[in-house]
């Protein structure tokens, strides 16, 4: 009897094993189609950065390298220039003339956004950076900073002397 | 090589030609398993069901350099890695590829200092170079994206 035991036994194994065959084949398929279907990124995601304007359309960025400072893996470069009332690029005496990121070198850490005393630069969630030679790695002050917002003015603008005389915006509440 | 360049002048022949090998090598390129580093195990979870790389062709890493035709360097590469990687891409067959996974493999990343070779492309040609630190698996299949849409590009004329 023993040999008909163990055929039913083989029999049942078998069918014990291939339980999670059959239960996989009625599952739906956990594969995100990605370049068709994009998983949304959490709300801290780090990705590839992007510079901010004021709603006035003026530059956040004032030059300070403070970013640059920061930076662990030396990515960011920074050059500021003078600004003037007829050519007015950010608020306060300068601005950031040469923003360059190097996207190969940044480890995406968020400490410039840490850095940043009017909150210009933010780590924005596009994380598609892949490049066929190194230069085009190099992301200008062109490809980093935000469209103009509805309106605002390109910069740079002509404006009235003695408004924008202050670099970091006065905060409402300092423990923000 | 010596077909290659006799249909080289035989125009719509050789486009179609043309259309076919890269198809075909865009829908079969095995990549080597090979992982230096932190990058390898988001290449790991590239290759996992989530994101799946055999929708890409990719449908398993090859252990033999022998058998694959495209090398991700996953990692940081050390100056005593940097012969062995050598060699690893000498091994391979053509027609063969480069992506440079991460920014330590592109330019040294955050490791600048004597151990770290500052950019794997001192050591082999590289095709394609994917930033993030480690990259997102989406972001490795958007490099490999891009590195189709190159070998796509590629002419006959130009082989060899």
């Amino acid at each position: 009897m023993s040999f008909v035991k163990d055929t039913l036994d083989g029999v049942k194994a078998t069918f014990t094993g291939l339980a999670t065959t059959f239960r996989e084949m009625v599952r739906p398929p956990v594969t995100i189609q990605y370049p068709e279907e994009k998983r949304p990124v959490r709300p801290r995601f780090k990705g590839r950065h992007v510079l901010k304007r004021y709603d006035n359309g003026l530059e956040k960025c004032i030059g300070c390298s403070l970013c640059s400072a920061a930076c662990p893996a030396d990515a960011i470069f920074v050059e500021s220039a003078e600004n003037t009332d007829d050519e007015r690029y950010s608020p306060g005496e300068r601005y950031a003339r040469v923003y360059e990121i190097n996207m190969l070198r940044c480890i995406f850490c968020g400490y410039c956004e840490d850095a940043c005393p009017t909150e210009a630069i933010v780590l924005g969630d596009n994380y598609e950076l892949s490049f066929t030679d190194r230069r085009s790695s190099i992301y200008t002050k062109e490809f980093l900073i935000e469209p103009v917002p509805e309106g605002g003015k390109a910069t740079p603008q002509k404006v009235e002397p003695g408004i924008y005389t202050r670099s970091v915006p006065a905060m409402k509440d300092p423990e923000d | 090589m010596g077909v290659e360049q006799k249909l080289g002048n035989m125009g719509v022949v050789t486009t179609k030609l043309e259309e076919l090998v890269n198809w075909s090598r865009t829908n079969a390129m095995w990549p080597m398993l090979f992982g230096l580093a932190c990058c390898a195990i988001e290449m790991m979870a590239t290759q996992a069901s989530n994101y799946d790389l055999s929708r890409f062709g990719m449908e398993l890493m090859r252990a033999s350099p022998r058998q694959s035709d495209l090398m991700i360097v996953a990692g940081r590469v050390t100056r005593k890695m940097a012969p062995v990687l050598r060699r690893l891409y000498d091994q391979m067959p053509d027609p063969k590829w480069v992506i440079s996974m991460g920014d330590c493999a592109s330019c040294g990343g955050v490791f600048n200092n004597y151990a770290i070779v500052q950019g794997v492309d001192e050591v082999v040609p590289v095709d394609v170079y994917v930033a993030g630190c480690p990259p997102r698996p989406e972001a490795l299949i958007h490099g490999i994206v891009t590195l189709y849409e190159k070998v796509k590009g590629e002419r006959i004329k130009d082989w060899a």
